[in-house]
């Protein structure tokens, strides 16, 4: 029963984009400010949460249909094949390695394989959220 | 050559094929296969004889586990051979009589084979093994073969009864006697029996002497059914009555016997070897004599005769020890006398026990009951089996010309001597022996005449009888009828004997007493002079024969013994007693109460860790650290933490509870901002909103909270243990942080944090890169739980309303379910459980 809750939808989509965006920059700038995967899949999570909760659940799988225990799933096969790259250049498992680079648009640019491992994380942490809250919810 | 490791491992190894040979050839008894087995290795072991008589004992040694000191070693002394023989020998007669006595259709011979050869073949590892460790081995295999022999006939219930008492007895005593091997091992360092004798020195004055000593002989008296330990014995007769004759009277029963003369070289000679053995294998006798008469089961008699009788033969082994303490001379002559009559009954009571067995079962199987009072006139009937049986009982009873007759008159000689004896703090105690003794052989001539003569004489009852009984077949009379001659045989000319077997068993119980290649001269003879010993025994002949002329009279006085204060009464009590104390015991702090595992856990770790920190006196370190100056904001805000965390101890609704919860979490999180930690802040706020709103979505489906009702004595103990938990975890981070001994490592990282990992944000670096693998890891308990919440939830989703074909799944479950409650067996047990 959902009663005539426009500015609701309305802010949320709103929102739910700008929070996108900015757990997208938090996990981006994770290296070298405060954030990273964990804090920025939680909020990722939390837009969609935002538009599951204006819109439903349903409007959400059409937006975005995903299967969130795949999302689990691949973030933590990144997660994993990332530390196992590390056996191609004859070293440890999960070592890093990182260089600045200049690229075209970009300019000076730190690139870290540390990243990848922290994409994986932040997968799974999105997939992980999304696949409590939505089974919780779906149930109740 | 290693023909003894064979010998003892071919029977185990021609076991399996026993199951192979029962199933491909039907027409043919299965024992008939067996029979050469036993045969053949008494042939073997008899070949060792003219060795041993020589000195030479034949040793081989097979590596087991050498970097531990165990070796497979077998030796062949005196001893050995003795054992040995009477294992084959007799397993030999016993198994050609068991294919007259057991039906190749009806029963499952095939396992009573295997279960009769593995109890051979381990027996066998017994008296050759050289290693203690493998003794002990060896030890255990005949226990467990015994247990399966004993329950052969498995579903009755007296069976499964009596193996697991004999089960549990025997056990008990082996357990203790590994632990005095240990304890052995521990005085000398070998476990090689032989390397103990050598060194019997070291083992006599230690400290461990006297428990070795205990356990050992817990064991022995264990496995020999000795007083207390007896009560296994008669139980273990609902076994078929050729495992009876075999491992009740002739050789399982002995194995204790072996061990005590086997380790009378390493504690013999001490008082409490004398006395323990000697005192026990005498009250063994008296009881087990004065319990036959009272039996009115053919095979009980016998039970409780070899209960006896295997008291006279320890006590025959501990008033022999006493030559070690005067060592070789004539002053020890009458104690070595007194170990030569052991060893000669020994040999006596295996041929007559074992005939008397066998007389029984083809009593048992003609006539169809063993029950002397329904037992009668058989004499005319079975005329053969009547005269084994006069050749045996007569033996048993000490008569003369029989075997039993000599070793009898030894025995008096033995006591006798014991009695004169001036050490061990002998003192007038030891005119008691000889009494003892001689009340014992009266019991002893009672049973055995009424054995025959209840069985086989007076009127004949033949309505009462299941079956007519006519004589047993030929091939069950041979048996009996080789040991009853053997009776016969070492009765007339026992020098045969003491020749080949009794003087070399000597030689190797009292090895430092002979050089090698000597032997001890042992001369045993009929008639030796009107002594006391021969009056000893017209005494019993006269006053047992006037006792059992007129045993109607005085057998009421049997009826009057309490019942209550026997051995099985006790047994089964104490059996009762700890399955019932036991039953409470965990009833009393399994009670399925969360709250009450709560109050253990906490509780012991409140003691352990408060133990600990006023043990070490770690409270001496509380303040001696440096702290950094508390700010105004550091006080509000643990002032509105401790507000909230108090409050959500008072709420009374379940939405105040989470809303001051959640208040905790957000505060804690502005903690984090005030100590600099923007990514814990941040991850902390973005937790607790997501468990706040799990919260709310689980709890809006609970009913409204209700007052717990719960004693004044329950909530006074939470609130004692949470603030001693409290208490103890605050000193403990106390006196931790005052105590801090080294530096913290978290100096390499912010140095190394960009370095290294290539980021200005440490905690990130130290997440991803210098410890990634626990964030790996971290994320995969992530996965887990999520898929554990989805499962579950959708699992029940399923459960709740399953799908047809699920639905007639379960139901037919159930149905299984209840009939097997009506199954007699099952719903007694859930009675018993109802009940406790």
């Amino acid at each position: 029963m959902r009663g005539n809750d426009v500015i609701v939808r309305t802010g949320s989509k709103w929102l739910s984009f700008i929070i996108i965006m900015f757990s997208f920059f938090i996990f981006m700038s994770g290296h070298n400010n405060p954030g990273g995967g964990f804090i920025g899949g939680l909020m990722a999570a939390g837009a969609l949460v935002l538009v599951a909760v204006a819109f439903g659940t349903k409007v959400l799988y059409r937006l975005l249909p995903l299967n969130y225990r795949l999302v689990t799933a691949a973030g933590l096969l990144i997660a994993v094949l990332t530390g196992v790259g590390s056996f191609i250049f004859d070293v440890p498992f999960l070592t890093h390695t990182f260089g600045i680079y200049h690229l075209p648009i970009l300019g000076e640019t730190e690139l870290a394989t540390a990243t990848l491992f922290d994409l994986g994380v932040y997968l799974t942490v999105v997939g992980v959220t999304m696949t409590i809250i939505l089974t919780i919810g779906e149930d109740v | 050559m290693v023909l003894l490791h064979i010998a003892i491992l071919l029977p185990f190894a021609y076991a399996v094929l026993v199951p192979l040979l029962y199933k491909s050839i039907k027409r043919i008894h299965t024992g008939w296969f067996v029979l050469p087995i036993p045969v053949l290795l008494f042939l073997l072991i008899s070949s060792h004889l003219g060795d041993v008589r020589q000195g030479i004992i034949s040793s081989y040694s097979w590596p087991w586990i050498p970097s531990l000191g165990l070796e497979f070693t077998v030796y062949a002394d005196g001893l050995s051979i003795l054992f040995a023989m009477l294992i084959t020998g007799i397993g030999s007669l016993v198994i050609l009589y068991s294919i007259f006595y057991l039906s190749k259709t009806k029963e499952a011979i095939h396992q009573f084979y295997v279960y009769l050869l593995m109890f051979m073949g381990a027996m066998l590892g017994v008296v050759l093994s050289d290693n203690l460790i493998v003794l002990y081995g060896f030890w255990e295999l005949t226990s467990i073969s015994s247990f399966l022999l004993i329950a052969f006939w498995y579903e009755r219930e007296k069976s499964r009864y009596g193996a697991l008492k004999s089960m549990l007895i025997t056990m008990f005593g082996g357990l203790a006697m590994l632990a005095g091997f240990v304890m052995l091992y521990g005085m000398t360092g070998t476990f090689s029996i032989r390397g103990i004798i050598a060194d019997a020195a070291a083992v006599t004055g230690h400290a461990w002497f006297l428990p070795a000593l205990i356990l050992i002989l817990l064991g022995a008296f264990t496995k020999s059914a000795q007083f207390p330990f007896h009560i296994w014995l008669p139980d273990a007769m609902e076994a078929p009555t050729p495992v009876s004759a075999y491992l009740h009277s002739a050789t399982m029963v002995k194995a204790g016997i072996y061990l005590a003369a086997r380790l009378t070289p390493v504690f013999g000679g001490t008082a409490e070897w004398f006395w323990l053995i000697m005192s026990f294998g005498l009250i063994t006798l008296f009881w087990g004599s004065i319990s036959a008469v009272k039996q009115t089961d053919l095979k009980a008699i016998l039970a409780y005769s070899t209960v006896s009788q295997l008291g006279l033969i320890m006590s025959l082994i501990g008033i022999g020890s006493a030559a070690l303490y005067y060592g070789y001379g004539t002053t020890s002559q009458p104690y070595v006398a007194a170990m030569t009559a052991a060893v000669f009954h020994l040999i006596n009571h295996a041929t007559f026990k074992g005939s008397l067995f066998m007389v029984t079962g083809i009593v048992d199987l003609e006539t169809g009951t063993r029950d002397i009072r329904r037992l009668g006139g058989l004499a005319s009937l079975m005329p053969i089996t009547f005269t084994f049986a006069i050749i045996g009982a007569f033996s048993m009873a000490g008569i003369p010309p029989f075997n039993g007759f000599l070793s009898k008159e030894m025995f008096f000689s033995g006591v006798l001597n014991a009695a004169r004896m001036d050490i061990f703090i002998m003192g007038t105690w030891g005119v008691l022996i000889p009494v003892i003794a001689w009340i014992a052989s009266v019991f002893t001539f009672i049973y055995s005449f009424i054995f025959v003569f209840h069985t086989f004489t007076g009127k004949r009852k033949a309505g009462e009888l299941p079956k007519v009984p006519r004589e047993a077949p030929l091939g069950m009379l041979i048996p009996p009828a080789v040991l009853a001659s053997l009776v016969v045989i070492f009765g007339l000319f026992p020098n045969l004997v003491s020749v080949s077997l009794i003087e070399p068993a000597l030689a190797s119980i009292f090895p430092q007493f002979v050089m090698p290649g000597e032997q001890f001269g042992v001369h045993i003879t009929h008639w030796h002079g009107p002594t006391t010993e021969v009056l000893m025994t017209i005494g019993v002949v006269v006053i047992g024969g006037l006792l059992f002329w007129q045993f109607r009279r005085w057998q009421g006085l049997y009826g009057r013994l309490p019942k209550k204060l026997s051995l099985n009464a006790l047994y089964d009590g104490g059996l009762r007693g700890l399955d019932r104390f036991s039953a409470r015991v965990t009833r009393g702090y399994m009670t399925g109460s969360v709250r009450d595992y709560l109050v253990y856990i906490f509780g012991f770790m409140i003691a352990v860790v408060g133990y600990m920190l006023f043990r070490t006196d770690a409270l001496r370190y509380i303040g001696q650290g440096s702290y950094a100056e508390i700010t105004i904001y550091d006080a509000a805000l643990a002032a509105v933490v401790m507000a909230a965390a108090i409050a959500s101890l008072f709420a009374r609704e379940r939405i105040a509870l989470i809303i001051f919860t959640g208040s905790v979490g957000y505060l804690v999180s502005l903690f984090f901002v005030l100590f600099r930690a923007p990514d814990l802040a941040l991850t902390q706020m973005v937790v607790e909103t997501v468990s706040v709103a799990l919260f709310l979505l689980c709890f809006y489906h609970l009913p409204k909270l209700k007052q717990e009702v719960s004693s004044r004595r329950v909530r006074i103990g939470n609130l004692l243990i949470s603030i001693g938990v409290g208490l103890i975890v605050t000193l403990t981070a106390l006196a931790a942080s005052g105590a801090r001994l080294f530096d913290s490592v978290s100096e390499f990282y912010v140095q190394n944090s960009f370095e290294l990992g290539g980021g200005h944000n440490i905690v990130n670096v130290i997440l991803v890169d210098f410890r990634g693998f626990d964030t790996m890891l971290e994320i995969t308990v992530l996965g887990i739980a999520s898929l554990g919440i989805f499962t579950m939830i959708k699992l029940r989703a399923e459960m709740l309303n399953p799908p047809a074909a699920l639905r007639g799944a379960l139901h037919k479950r159930g149905e299984r379910a209840a009939s097997n409650t009506s199954d007699t067996d099952t719903a007694k047990r859930r009675r018993n459980h109802a009940g406790q």
